[in-house]
């Protein structure tokens, strides 16, 4: 180990390597609740051949590398592995080029979300894919993970936003997968193979991202109900009435009190249910369906449906709606978030079953999420020091987990498996397409030293 | 040096950050939303100096997993304090506390003593800022100094030269000390012309008092003119943020009796303070005092009539000006001062304010809420991060055009004023520092003026 890290001072210098308890530490989790490790250093990587050289020493020494951008993640994909390395990617943070004439931009792999977005928004183009911590979390992280966000339901998950990639593979090699070309059918699409992979299969150092043109209106609206499923039926009719909003929120009682505490955005506080709705495109389109949904929640029962009446109004509910995670952590010490999601038919009746396990458990659950693309974050408040609680919380997301899985639903729809869901992603996928995964894995990386444990279990090699 | 009585350093009572309530430890849910509004992550990108690395820290030392080291306690230091984090955080951490006991913890375990910096915590925590009138005194050697023609003497003989290294860039900012202070310009109790309505007491502060005392002044005319009844006890011992702030909370708590035992709270409407530093700490007597009977219940009292200037007049409805606007429209800027909009979140008030001067404009600069550097003694502390953060504000500032910056805060106010001397060539044009109480104060008189002649 000592000649690992003297190896990586000498090529990235003492501020790109830490190793000092003070320094590391703060490096041992991610945004997941309870998971941590701690480990061997932290080295900082300011272009590809950097990471391509940290991959190859650490190989050579057998040493496990983690990546990491900002460490934001909400699965315990980037908490580090024993006796491991984490390669943090935020210095390498230039947005690379933005072309106008094919509507892309590229970026390193630790160019925040947000700069992505304002960068694009500057030249009248639109990037989508939103999630909650976008204001910190990295692009690369949002490839690793294949982050979703709000504007899921119209505009899909972040997957749907990189044509093209540069990857640093176990071995040090680097490689483009894709490009600029909307049409691309040469070879196998290993880009898709490497969003989502959450650092297992190699290091995303660049990508390359599709925009949109900006659209010229947008309108939020925001509609309090008295219960969960009036709001659930107003969206089955938004929907029937083939209207797809860009965002169609959803946050319960509990989520909406703590929502306000933190962000004081005049959310009703005697609600059941709020839903938080916006179009985009048009502007005769939007003002159209803004007048069809406000009608619809009206139709349903809603109590009220206020119209932001300025972009400001709009944005502080969108990012009130993004802190909701963390302003659920008012509650109780310890919050963790789920992340199971169900066609979009059996979101109702999912929020119902998780309002049962509460009871059943003797648990204290909020639940918010996007009802319009059947994603929902139930989360539970707890105490992690009080472990007959915790062990009620295990059982209750056992629970969760065999209620989504009957509906036909998945694990994560956008946090990724990590190590938080590794233990139920065998049963979801069945063994052939779970062997599949292995086997893709030992292929790219058989030495298992990229982010090992995570997804699954190392194999015994 | 060592003869001075340094902080307690006692190895038998209990480390502070585990006799803390370990729930507002546990409150960070390490989301990483705060690492954005952090200046000193921005700076460095590195986890240890953001938010959530600093309470990892804490948490790690309360858990007797990493012990309290000096490295530590350099990141406490390297900490602006601007609580920037506390208005990012959705979960509703308690920074300002988990620091300040840090802090405090630090200073208890001596980590960071030498006999340098002993001394200089001893001079200004426990000597100068706990004596209201040898502070005075001391302000009035350095007036001597500064226009008494000792300074200049001083840099002609080339003598800042022998000043230790870390102090020579400082001797030019100290702040320039006015020639008249806070009581020799506001009579213990002012009355308004008309009915009074409210009854007020305005707090002095301790920089304010030395360097800013005509902020005072115009404190207590817009005060008297909404009807105010003002108090303003003459010689006010210093509120103890400063001790707070810098781990020193014996000193903290026992500046807050003294003028607790001074300034009654039941006796008055509102408590009022201009400087944004010390009235985030005076808002937090109740809790500081929360479990010393003799004072508990008037400290409680005291947090709840506390307010700072601009929310008061807002509050109670202040009147617009109806001055003249002068021939060209003044361009003004507005920086918050960190106490004031994270630590207080009074933040629409002041522009409020600026927005009802006659002929004024209010242009919005960039980073409004973004740290200036001062951070009570950080300038003095970590002077490089300081001007680094001076820079990156004055180059926000300029760019407004704007010829006023206003901002509420004595520390903000001499920052600003230091790094505008320095970037503003004689090309260019100047732009003036004030407080926005000055300016409305100012509209007040104009207001009067041009109600003479008319009459």
């Amino acid at each position: 180990m000592e000649t690992l890290l003297s190896s990586l001072i000498t090529r990235l210098g003492t501020h790109n390597v830490l190793t000092a308890p003070e320094d590391i530490l703060p490096y041992g989790f991610d945004g997941t609740a309870v998971l941590k490790q701690r480990p061997v250093a932290v080295v900082f990587a300011r272009d590809a051949q950097e990471v391509s050289f940290v991959l190859k020493l650490a190989r050579s020494h057998r040493v496990p590398v983690v990546t990491r951008g900002s460490g934001t993640g909400l699965s315990g994909g980037s908490v580090p592995v024993a006796g491991g390395l984490v390669l943090c990617l935020v210095k390498m943070d230039r947005i690379l080029e933005l072309d106008a004439k094919n509507l892309t931009l590229r970026a390193e792999a630790g160019v925040i979300t947000q700069q992505v977005y304002d960068a694009a928004d500057a030249a009248g183009l639109f990037y989508p894919p939103d999630p909650g911590s976008m204001k910190i979390s990295t692009i690369g992280g949002n490839v690793a993970e294949n982050s979703g966000g709000l504007r899921g339901l119209k505009y899909g998950v972040t997957r749907d936003y990189v044509i093209g990639m540069e990857v640093v593979l176990a071995d040090g090699s680097l490689c483009w997968l894709g490009g600029k070309c909307v049409k691309d059918v040469a070879g196998y699409n290993l880009r898709d193979l490497f969003i989502g992979s959450e650092g297992t299969l190699g290091v995303v150092t660049q990508v390359l991202l599709k925009l949109l043109p900006k659209p010229a209106a947008r309108q939020t609206l925001l509609a309090t109900f008295a219960q969960m499923d009036a709001a659930a039926e107003a969206v089955s009719s938004i929907i029937a009435a083939r209207i797809i909003p860009c965002t169609l929120e959803f946050l319960d009682r509990k989520t909406i009190h703590c929502v306000e505490d933190f962000a004081k955005v005049g959310l009703p506080r005697d609600a059941g249910a709020i839903l938080l709705i916006e179009t985009d495109g048009h502007p005769a389109a939007v003002a159209d369906e803004a007048v069809r949904i406000e009608a619809l929640c009206h139709a349903h029962g809603a109590s009220s449906v206020r119209r932001a009446t300025t972009a400001a109004e709009a944005a502080a509910l969108a990012t009130a709606r993004r802190s909701a995670f963390s302003a659920l952590a008012r509650l109780r010490p310890t919050t963790i978030l789920e992340d199971v999601t169900v066609p979009r038919s059996e979101l109702a009746g999912m929020i119902r079953a998780v309002e049962g396990i509460a009871l059943k458990h003797n648990l204290n659950i909020a639940t918010f999420g996007h009802f319009g693309d059947g994603n929902l974050h139930p989360t539970i408040l707890t105490d992690e020091r009080d472990t007959a609680e915790m062990h009620r919380v295990e059982l209750a997301f056992a629970d969760i987990v065999d209620e989504t899985l009957k509906r036909g639903g998945t694990l994560t729809g956008e946090h990724g498996v990590g190590l938080a869901k590794k233990a139920f992603l065998r049963r979801q996928l069945g063994d052939a397409s779970y062997d599949l995964l292995r086997l893709v894995k030992r292929a790219l990386d058989p030495d298992g030293l990229l982010n090992p444990g995570k997804i699954f279990d190392q194999a015994a090699r | 040096m060592n003869a001075h009585p340094s902080p307690a350093r006692n190895a038998a009572s209990p480390n502070l950050l585990k006799s803390l309530d370990y729930s507002i430890l546990q409150q960070c849910i390490h989301c990483g939303m705060c690492l954005p509004a952090c200046p000193t992550y921005a700076e460095t990108k590195q986890e240890r100096n953001s938010p959530r690395g600093r309470i990892a820290l804490m948490r790690a030392i309360a858990d007797d997993e990493l012990p309290l080291t000096k490295a530590f306690g350099e990141e406490m230091a390297y900490c602006l304090g601007c609580l920037a984090c506390t208005t990012a955080c959705p979960a509703g951490v308690n920074y300002a506390e988990l620091l300040e006991t840090a802090r405090a913890e630090v200073e208890r375990q001596g980590v960071l003593a030498s006999p340098k910096r002993d001394f200089f915590r001893w001079l200004f925590l426990r000597i100068l800022f706990t004596r209201p009138r040898l502070l005075r005194f001391a302000g009035r050697l350095l007036r001597f100094w500064q226009v008494g023609g000792g300074q200049t003497v001083f840099r002609k003989l080339g003598l800042p030269a022998w000043l230790p290294a870390g102090l020579r860039p400082l001797e030019p900012q100290a702040p320039a000390v006015q020639a008249r202070f806070s009581h020799q310009l506001i009579n213990p109790v002012e009355w308004p012309a008309g009915v009074i309505r409210h009854r007020v007491v305005v707090l002095t502060g301790c920089v304010q008092d030395l360097a800013f005392s005509h902020i005072n002044r115009a404190t207590v005319d817009v005060l008297l003119a909404n009807a105010c009844e003002v108090h303003t006890p003459p010689v006010q011992p210093c509120c103890g943020s400063l001790h707070a702030h810098n781990g020193d909370n014996a000193s903290a708590r026992l500046l807050a009796r003294r003028l607790l035992d001074q300034i009654d709270p039941f006796a008055f409407d509102a408590i009022l303070s201009n400087a944004g530093g010390c009235g985030s700490h005076l808002r937090a007597y109740g809790h500081l005092l929360h479990d010393e009977p003799a004072y508990a219940a008037r400290a409680a009292e005291w947090s709840r009539k506390l307010r700072d200037i601009h929310e008061y007049l807002v509050e109670i409805g202040f009147r617009p000006p109806q001055g003249p606007a002068p021939g060209e429209p003044l361009a003004v800027t507005y920086h918050e001062s960190c106490h004031l909009c994270h630590g207080q979140k009074i933040s629409a008030q002041p522009r409020a304010i600026l927005r009802t001067i006659p002929g004024m404009e209010l242009r919005e600069c960039a980073e409004a809420q973004w740290c200036c550097g001062s951070a009570g003694l950080y300038n003095f502390t970590q002077p490089e991060t300081s001007a680094r953060l001076q820079e990156r504000k004055v180059g926000h500032v300029l760019a407004t055009g704007a010829s006023l910056v206003a901002t509420a805060n004595p520390g903000c106010h001499l920052q600003l004023e230091n790094g505008l001397r320095s970037r503003v060539t004689s090309a260019g044009p100047s732009v003036q520092v004030s407080h926005p109480v000055e300016l409305l104060a100012a509209a007040y008189r104009a207001e009067n003026a041009a109600n003479r002649t008319q009459g």
